[in-house]
């Protein structure tokens, strides 16, 4: 319905040395409302980014800005009170907000899988793992059920889990959290899909076993070729392993850049007060700034047009009163602000 | 796995001893005079003195124990003084008829509060939950001794369609040769289906009051387990697999929520067992309970005390078996036993 | 947010700062739930009754008439009158406060002991917490109605041993509330400070621990009144405890049981039907303070 919205087409796809991209996804004026007892709460207010194939691109922000959220609602897996109030989400030629449960759930795991935070607790406690990827290959492959116990191994031995024929017969509790995140990951590339979303997926594990994780995640992408969207709050991980970032703030899509431009030049002065709060190797500890302010309740009926102006030591009568604009600075680089930096 | 249930059943053995000292001392309270009471109105100090020498009571209470136990070892429960019969005889004579009336009312329980709290769960604030939210604390307040009345006021005397609550079988019929006491396995195998369903028949209103009683607690605990579960991370994550809703609501969620679900199953044979005495009343159901309030108001002790063992044993055993039962679902337990 | 009272390191509730924010949040529950509202209403009405029974009651509960027994509900017996010409409608009355009494007091006996029990249990722990645990579970290892009745069996059928009975077969729930909620407690911030200015052991359990137990506590409470009152009523109905023909629900609905078959529905069913209702009220009362002092907890 917004292909003609000129702060769409904006979002222009960067450019990469095998030829034209095509976006495997393109979101386009997502918004998300959830009813709650309290009144709506408006979590996602036209959100636009696209991914392109095999790219990885982060999406960042603090809790509680909507990040998760997003992407519930493009694979369709929100909660009941949650709902897709405004825009599209295009994925492989089909618009996800359009589609059937039963379209869903046959995209779910085959083409877009999703693995998540705290993975101990993110898989089904009382069913041994190997039958949980079993489940997931029955479901999207026509793998004859002789064949599925060999399928689940190969699936164990591509996240390279020593010892897979042991695990195969494991519960979550018995096995750490590393080798349960790479359970998960087993369990979401089991159909091998083109789009992977990773909400957070170091969350909950210790510091050597995260390294690891990514470093599998990012290897395994590009040997398949896979596109990669790492959601996470701590852009020093973003700008480790990411092509492009897509900085939220309160439901709002506030910056998107290539990883060395956003560095480079952020404009957003959210944007920049993440990256002088992310600690760098050399920096100082006591230079990193803390961000003022809380994000805003977002059950609020008089909520500004830019949500981060009640935080922005730059803000001006204009910001709380005129419309957001996002604007383009070069290829790829576009701004919600509009008092950029 | 054996030897998991072995420890489960050595765990129990506390609880054993507990209850045999509690009967015991139940037994030791009892008002008036035993031997008095078994010796009759009309005999003698003699008399008396010369039976509480032989019950033992002249004994020191320790060494009365002692004899308690090895009666109980022997199966020695004591004498009805109404039917002159031994306790123990009497009770298992009976028993299948309370278990007959109290398993297939916890089936029929099972079958509407698991789906019932299952939905309630799945579509929070619909009017399916609210439903269940009503039936739930409805059935925990339903006196069960009224709804039984109620039910047979109802299906006896206003609709005529369902017999008279006078107990398993109308006087027009015989019980079927006993195989397992169950008068619905045994006119089974005895081929009669005419009496089959005079058993049946005699049967619904029974296990309707007791279903609609225990089908309360068993709904709410679905309901409550049901919503946690689906509300958990791995849900999330078997939804986002894409597993079909079915896939998802059985294998990932509900086998998650029959976990607490089996916990409280204790609680509830509790308040069945317990039911059973007040239903047995109602239906003049010639079960365990009903003989032991019937022996209760002749002051016929040694029947009361001996179906409070059985009752106390029957339920340690079941627990033992919910116990074992939730060994075999979770896989977790082993670790910490 | 005035959530202060949640935070550990604050004694409860107590405080006066969060009363009136406690007050808004009874108010707004009890906006929000007009059940609870309702259940709150049906209680006061019972308590009522249960008080001023004797005068209320349009006639003598014991006065027997046999020229109009077994009459249906009529303008001047709205309940119908029994075998014996009594009228229902004030024997139902009258049985309120017998009933309410019976429960009040073995609900009573069960918190003052359970909770003290419980309350030493998890704090002192040791041979004390194994004892009491030992004899919880003890309780807990009979079918507890088949308990009760073999209790007032043994200490002999009258309505002090009802009480007791149903004290006791209670008592297991309140020590493992009052067990719990202490052990999670008993080395807290707040519990440290109190022992660091020198309070005893027993005055800290007694004024700083045991407040905080209250709220759940109130909570059991509340659900233990209406199983109570049906326990007390279901072993008069067998024939346990109260005698006729002292008026009482369980016995009245054991008195008409068999006029129910034969179409005499009246005898048993208003005594039933309040008995019902109250339990009811009761179960209800429970779910909204629940709700009330723990939202999170909501089943």
């Amino acid at each position: 319905m917004n292909a003609l919205d000129p702060s769409v087409a904006m979002v222009v796809p960067e450019a990469d040395a095998s030829g034209p991209p095509v976006p495997l996804l393109a979101v386009e004026s997502l918004a998300v409302e959830f009813r709650t007892r309290s009144g709506v709460v408006h979590a996602l207010e036209d959100v636009s980014f696209s991914v392109n194939k095999g790219e990885t691109i982060g999406v960042v922000g603090e809790s509680g800005s909507g990040k998760s959220v997003l992407f519930y609602a493009v694979l369709g897996i929100l909660d009941a009170a949650g709902r897709i109030s405004r825009g599209r989400a295009v994925f492989g030629g089909l618009d996800l907000t359009q589609a059937t449960a039963a379209e869903l759930e046959a995209i779910r795991g085959r083409e877009a899988a999703m693995i998540f935070q705290n993975p101990r607790v993110a898989l089904n406690p009382i069913r041994k793992v190997g039958h949980q990827i079993e489940d997931v290959l029955a479901r999207h492959t026509s793998t004859p059920s002789a064949q599925l116990k060999k399928r689940a191994l190969e699936a164990l031995t591509a996240v390279r889990i020593p010892d897979p024929e042991r695990r195969y017969h494991a519960y979550p509790f018995e096995l750490s959290g590393g080798l349960c995140q790479r359970i998960m990951i087993a369990i979401a590339l089991a159909c091998t899909p083109s789009l992977l979303v990773a909400d957070e997926p170091t969350t909950g594990l210790d510091v050597t076993t995260q390294a690891a994780v990514m470093d599998l995640i990012g290897e395994l992408a590009r040997r398949r070729n896979m596109a990669t969207v790492l959601i996470t709050h701590d852009l020093g991980l973003a700008a480790e392993y990411c092509d492009r970032i897509v900085v939220m703030h309160a439901g709002h899509v506030v910056e998107t850049a290539s990883t060395t431009e956003l560095f480079a030049h952020p404009r957003h002065p959210y944007t920049a007060k993440l990256i002088a709060t992310t600690p760098h190797g050399t920096n100082d500890l006591r230079s990193l700034a803390a961000i003022p302010g809380n994000l805003p309740d977002l059950r609020r009926s008089d909520l500004p047009p830019c949500r981060f102006s009640e935080r922005c030591d730059r803000v001006e009568p204009v910001c709380q009163t005129s419309p957001l604009a996002r604007q383009a600075f070069s290829a790829g680089h576009t701004v919600a602000c509009c008092r950029p930096i | 796995m054996w030897q998991l249930i072995g420890r489960r059943a050595l765990a129990a053995i506390p609880n054993v001893i507990g209850i045999v000292v509690v009967t015991f001392v139940l037994t030791r309270a009892l008002p008036g005079d035993p031997a008095a009471f078994y010796a009759g109105p009309a005999a003698t100090q003699e008399a008396v003195e010369q039976i509480r020498t032989k019950l033992g009571l002249d004994q020191p209470l320790w060494r009365q124990f002692i004899d308690y136990l090895g009666d109980l070892a022997r199966g020695d429960l004591g004498l009805s003084l109404s039917t002159g019969q031994q306790v123990l005889d009497e009770i298992l004579r009976r028993l299948p008829a309370s278990l007959e009336l109290t398993l297939l009312a916890l089936l029929v329980a099972c079958v509407i509060a698991l789906p019932l709290g299952i939905l309630a769960a799945t579509r929070p604030g619909s009017w399916v939950d609210h439903a269940c939210r009503l039936i739930t604390t409805l059935g925990v307040s339903l006196p069960i001794f009224f709804t039984g009345l109620l039910l047979a006021y109802v299906f006896y005397y206003l609709l005529g369609v369902a017999p008279p609550p006078v107990g398993r079988l109308d006087s027009m019929f015989s019980p079927p040769p006993q195989w397992t006491g169950f008068y619905l396995i045994d006119s089974l195998i005895a081929g009669d289906l005419a009496l089959f369903r005079a058993a049946a028949a005699q049967m619904v209103l029974p296990v309707a009051t007791l279903a609609i009683f225990v089908l309360a607690p068993i709904a709410r605990m679905t309901r409550a387990a049901m919503l946690g579960v689906l509300s958990s991370d791995f849900v999330r994550t078997a939804r986002a697999s894409g597993l079909s809703s079915g896939t998802v609501l059985y294998k990932y969620a509900f086998r998650n929520a029959m976990l607490p679900v089996v916990t409280t199953m204790g609680m509830v044979f509790s308040f069945m067992l317990g039911s059973n005495v007040v239903i047995e009343k109602v239906f003049a159901w010639p079960g365990i309970g009903s003989f032991a309030v019937d022996a209760l108001m002749q002051s016929d002790y040694a029947p009361v005390q001996g179906f409070v063992l059985v009752m106390a044993l029957l339920f340690v055993a079941i627990n033992l078996m919910i116990d074992i039962l939730y060994t075999v679902i979770d896989p977790r337990v082993t670790i910490d036993a | 947010m005035s959530n202060t009272a949640t935070l550990p390191g604050t004694p409860g509730p107590a405080s006066v700062s969060s009363s009136a924010a406690t007050l808004r949040h009874v108010r707004y529950v009890l906006g929000e739930n007009p059940v609870t509202a309702g259940a709150f209403a049906l209680f006061a009405a019972f308590v009522l009754v249960a008080l001023f029974g004797p005068w209320i009651a349009p006639y003598d509960p014991l006065a027997t008439n046999a020229a109009s027994a077994l009459r249906g509900p009529s303008a001047a017996h709205w309940f119908g009158t029994d075998q014996l010409g009594r009228d229902i409608l004030s024997r139902v009355i009258v049985a309120t406060g017998l009933d309410f009494g019976m429960a009040v007091a073995a609900v009573f006996i069960s918190f003052a002991l359970g909770s003290a029990l419980g309350a030493c249990a998890g704090y002192y722990g040791g041979w004390i917490d194994r004892t009491v645990s030992r004899f919880a579970d003890t309780i807990m290892a009979f079918p507890l109605f088949v308990l009760a009745m073999a209790i007032v069996a043994a200490l002999g059928n009258s309505v002090a041993n009802i009480i007791y009975a149903t004290a006791i077969i209670n008592l297991p729930f309140y020590i493992r509330v009052a067990r719990g909620e202490i052990n999670v407690r008993r080395n807290a911030g707040f519990v440290e400070a109190a022992r660091l200015s020198g309070n005893s052991e027993a005055r800290i359990l007694a004024l700083h621990l045991f407040p905080n137990i209250l709220p759940p506590i109130m909570v059991q409470i509340s659900l233990n009144m209406g199983w109570a009152i049906l326990n007390a009523a279901g072993l008069s109905f067998i024939g346990l405890g109260v005698r006729p023909p002292q008026p009482e629900w369980g016995i009245m609905v054991a008195e008409g049981a068999s006029y129910m078959i034969s179409g005499e529905w009246w005898v048993s069913f208003f005594p039933g039907v309040v008995l019902m209702l109250a339990v009811f009220c009761f179960n209800l009362l429970g779910d909204g303070l629940r709700d009330m002092i723990d939202p999170r907890r909501r089943t």
